[in-house]
């Protein structure tokens, strides 16, 4: 079936079954490898990109259900690494193997997109949809406070 | 001087013959990026050339450093480039780093060497450490960067002191610029010449005392590539023209495929072929001369080939199969413990470190302590499932992409595989997203290339996480008895074991008590047992079973004792200074104390592994219903130096985190014969609102001691947690997973 996504703001027209999981579209048939395959059900949250502004798992989004919206990977969350999510993720240096990180990385962006200072409960609640095995979690905490920060005052420059 | 058995002339003249003749080069194009993010399309892959083992200096100066470790998230990339820059004196932002290039191994005659079975093994260094795993990195790699480092140094140093008309020892290197008075030149400069000097004696290398880059917390290498999505793993390969393949073998691990109709899906989407997987017993031998594992055997399966990943995946479920499950269709986790536990009655085989009497003082004793402990299976459950992607290339060529443990084996293994020449095999490292022991098994690649065999084409071969977890070599399911004598003091006069693990986990429980403790008279019996779930290393290994029974039950002979654990501790570690200090140091950082009111607890571990003592102590908190929350964690370790503390404390919490997985919710579930909780949902993992805070204190003894860091902690933070339990609420845990405990108290 034909249809047309948006993703980072470029239109690609795509020829799959419209129940595809959306993740394999972004990466296979698109090839933005950016977004990440981990469980396929889920669970571990790799996959996570923005719909709308919403943080979704992708391994569990039907394609067909993704046309007209507007789907951000971590390829286009920002052109040069200057999110500020992905500014405090170098600044404290929070990947370790790295392989959910844009996942991880695209639910904190979608939290601070709704809270501007979250507490340590909500950046919990948040985040507890992406595992790491490689144990950054301190990081994380860490990174995504900073990043409420350097949003903050961003939005005080502007 | 020696290094790693090596002296310091012969270093150059072996890393010079497995490098094809110079230590330093510059075939390299100007301008390449400051890490690769896709490391197999470094041109030493590309093209195939051979620049050197270590190191290559441009004529803009930028450096880089050809790594020969793999980077599967313990920051090897950025502590291998410290080592080398070291010594080289260079501005840190001219470093660049790329993965050393596995081919240049069979062009150096390595591989023929080995071809024969009577051939007493050769190792060039080189060689060697293309395995990654087993906490090595730092041990047995430092001194060879530091040393290639400064002996690039030295060489630069001449050639300016020629070019100039002085002495060598007149001559400064610092920072990329080479000086004598007001003469200066930069180190891209002379690098030419460089290459061709021959060191009369290489030079010393730097000791700890005098590093300078060493030591400090630089930021990642690769960070900048895993923020933005394009760090390249191996699951990331596109290949032009590839085709993409689904895979299930035998779900109940021995089993065969009986039958198959790929007439079923033949005509869904996509779907090009169906490839049967067919073991041959005579390639895979446990003593191959290229001592790749045994794990990498074909397994019966079968695998569906399509124009799309998600294609071949549902093609794959909806092909009918019928499965030969073999003789251990019947087994379940209970059954499996059941035969485990019936060993404990039998005598076992006598571990090395035995002494004294021990049995006949324990049975004579009336003042006896006794407790036996059980573990189950657990995975390695790497974030990035298991894949490798083959292609198929003109006159043969074979191109092997993968982020694999052993990238060595991954060539060796292909060609074997694909009855080809080695020499037409190239593998190109990528990221592994994760490893843990288990990318250095080669079965994922051996599977792909016999697919690739098979459908003749390109094609990408990626394992749904059902097929990572169930077919995954697995940690040790473990059970054991301890029982201890105690004398009048209330201190272990003697301590008897037995306990009943698979193969390279047999003697972890005897290993770690006996080395550990200065108890008189021991006595440890190992079974090895093997089920049909095969089983491997897993991080931490050893100290991750056992320190679970091991330093639970020390808790448990102190408080017998009228002991209060640390105190009973440090009595029994009389002769070992650096764990007493890491244990001193625990106690003040920790505020270790054991009278805390009901419902909240403090426990404490202590072990050491790969020559680093690590202490923790584990704070929890259990409400009345028995919800448990471990608060906190302390650790305190001595790795003697470290050369990035913050990678270190990425380390040191990243084991804690990994073992917590298993220790609190993990446990592989074995029903009619195969792994029943194979995803997520069911293997649950740490998440991060049960993160506790993790303090890590560095105790470093310095001078010239070296530990590893990358998988020290995993074995303690299990006991801490139980003893913490205990005090909580006066339960001993003695299995994992901890949570399926009653935890409630009144």
């Amino acid at each position: 079936m034909s249809m047309t996504l948006n993703i980072n703001g470029t239109s690609y027209a795509v020829d799959v079954e419209p129940e595809t999981p959306l993740l394999w579209v972004i990466r296979d048939t698109i090839g933005l490898t950016g977004t990440k395959f981990g469980c396929g059900m889920a669970q571990c949250g790799a996959c996570t990109v923005h719909i709308d502004g919403q943080a979704v798992k992708s391994c569990s989004f039907k394609v067909a259900s993704a046309v007209g919206r507007q789907i951000t990977t971590i390829e286009g969350l920002s052109p040069d690494s200057s999110h500020p999510v992905q500014l405090a993720w170098i600044e404290v240096d929070v990947p370790q193997c790295g392989y959910c990180q844009s996942g991880q990385i695209m639910a904190a962006a979608a939290l601070l997109a709704r809270s501007k200072n979250p507490t340590d409960r909500e950046i919990d609640d948040a985040m507890a949809g992406n595992l790491c095995r490689c144990g950054t979690y301190a990081r994380i905490r860490e990174a995504t406070r900073r990043a409420a920060q350097l949003a903050s005052a961003e939005r005080g420059l502007r | 001087m020696k290094h790693n058995g090596i002296s310091r002339r012969t270093f150059i003249v072996t890393a010079a013959s497995a490098a094809g003749g110079m230590m330093l080069g510059f075939c390299r194009p100007a301008g390449a990026a400051k890490l690769n993010p896709r490391p197999w399309l470094s041109p030493a892959g590309e093209k195939g050339v051979d620049i050197n083992v270590w190191l290559s200096i441009e004529r803009n100066g930028v450096v880089t450093v050809q790594t020969v470790s793999e980077e599967m998230g313990q920051g090897i990339l950025t502590t291998q480039a410290m080592m080398l820059a070291e010594e080289l004196s260079v501005d840190w932002a001219d470093i660049r780093v790329v993965h050393a290039d596995v081919k240049r191994q069979v062009k150096a005659g390595v591989y023929t060497a080995w071809a024969g079975k009577d051939e007493p093994r050769k190792w060039s260094p080189a060689w060697r450490i293309m395995r990654t795993g087993g906490s090595t990195a730092v041990l047995v790699t430092r001194e060879l960067y530091q040393q290639a480092g400064a002996s690039a140094r030295e060489r630069l140093k001449e050639a300016a002191a020629q070019a100039w008309g002085v002495s060598r020892a007149d001559v400064k290197a610092e920072l990329g610029v080479l000086s004598f008075g007001e003469r200066k030149g930069t180190y891209g400069e002379f690098a030419e010449h460089a290459a061709e000097i021959q060191l009369s004696e290489e030079p010393a290398i730097k000791r700890p005392d005098q590093f300078t880059l060493m030591g400090t917390s630089i930021a990642r290498i690769d960070t900048p590539a895993k923020v933005n999505g394009s760090a390249a793993y191996g699951i990331d390969t596109r290949l032009p023209g590839m085709v993409y393949a689904a895979v299930q073998v035998s779900p109940v691990p021995g089993g065969r495929l009986r039958s198959y109709d790929f007439n079923a899906i033949k005509d869904r989407p996509g779907v090009i072929q169906a490839v049967e997987l067919v073991p041959d017993p005579s390639k895979v031998v446990p003593d191959n001369p290229y001592k790749w594992s045994p794990h990498s055997a074909l397994k019966s399966g079968i695998a569906v080939v399509a124009d799309s990943w998600y294609r071949a995946k549902t093609a794959l479920e909806h092909m009918p199969k019928e499965w030969d499950d073999g003789p251990n269709a019947g087994a379940d986790t209970e059954s499996m413990f059941a035969e485990r536990r019936a060993l404990l009655y039998k005598p076992g085989t006598a571990h090395d470190s035995n002494v004294g009497d021990a049995r006949t003082i324990l049975a004579a004793s009336n003042r006896v302590v006794t407790a036996d402990f059980e573990r189950p299976y657990e995975a390695h459950a790497c974030m990035e499932p298991m894949n490798c992607t083959i292609g198929l290339g003109e006159d043969g060529r074979v191109d092997v992409y993968a982020g694999s443990q052993r990238p060595s084996d991954a060539l060796l293994v292909t060609a074997d595989q694909m009855g080809v020449d080695p020499s037409k095999v190239f593998v190109h490292p990528a990221f592994l997203g994760g490893g843990f022991g288990r990318r250095a098994k080669s079965d994922e690649i051996r599977q792909a290339a016999e697919i690739a065999r098979q459908v003749g084409r390109s094609v990408k071969l990626v394992w749904t996480r059902e097929e990572d977890i169930g077919q995954c070599p697995m940690r040790s399911m473990a059970v054991a008895r301890l029982s201890a004598a105690l004398g009048p003091d209330g201190f272990p006069k003697a301590i008897v074991t037995r306990s009943v693990a698979e193969t390279v986990y047999a003697k972890g429980l005897a290993g770690a008590l006996a080395g550990q403790y200065g108890i008189p008279h021991q006595h440890h019996e190992y079974h090895t047992f093997e089920s049909h779930i095969p089983t491997t290393f897993l991080r931490g290994v050893g100290n991750s079973l056992f320190d679970f029974m091991s330093e639970q039950f020390v808790d448990e002979m102190a408080l017998a004792g009228g002991h209060d654990p640390l105190d009973f501790r440090l009595k029994l570690l009389a002769g070992k200074p650096r764990m007493r200090a890491v244990l001193q140091t625990l106690k003040e950082k920790s505020g270790f104390r054991t009278n805390l009111p009901t419902g909240q607890g403090m426990g404490i571990a202590i072990s050491q592994n790969h020559n680093t003592p690590c202490a923790q102590c584990a704070t929890v908190k259990i409400s009345r219903g028995g919800e448990l929350r471990v608060e906190r964690i302390d650790m305190v370790f001595d790795s003697g130096n470290v050369i990035n503390p913050s990678i270190c404390v990425q380390q040191l919490q990243g084991c804690a985190v990994y073992e917590m997985s298993h220790a609190l919710h993990g446990g592989i579930d074995i029903r009619n014969g195969r792994v029943e909780n194979n995803n997520f949902d069911r293997y649950r993992m740490l998440r991060i609102d049960e993160m506790p805070e993790i303090n890590v204190h560095f105790a470093l003894s310095g001078g010239e001691t070296w530990g590893s860091v990358s998988e020290e902690a995993n074995g303690q933070v299990a006991p801490a947690i139980a003893n913490a339990i205990f005090f909580a609420t006066g339960k001993r845990v003695r299995s994992t997973p901890i949570l399926k405990h009653d935890l409630s108290w009144v």
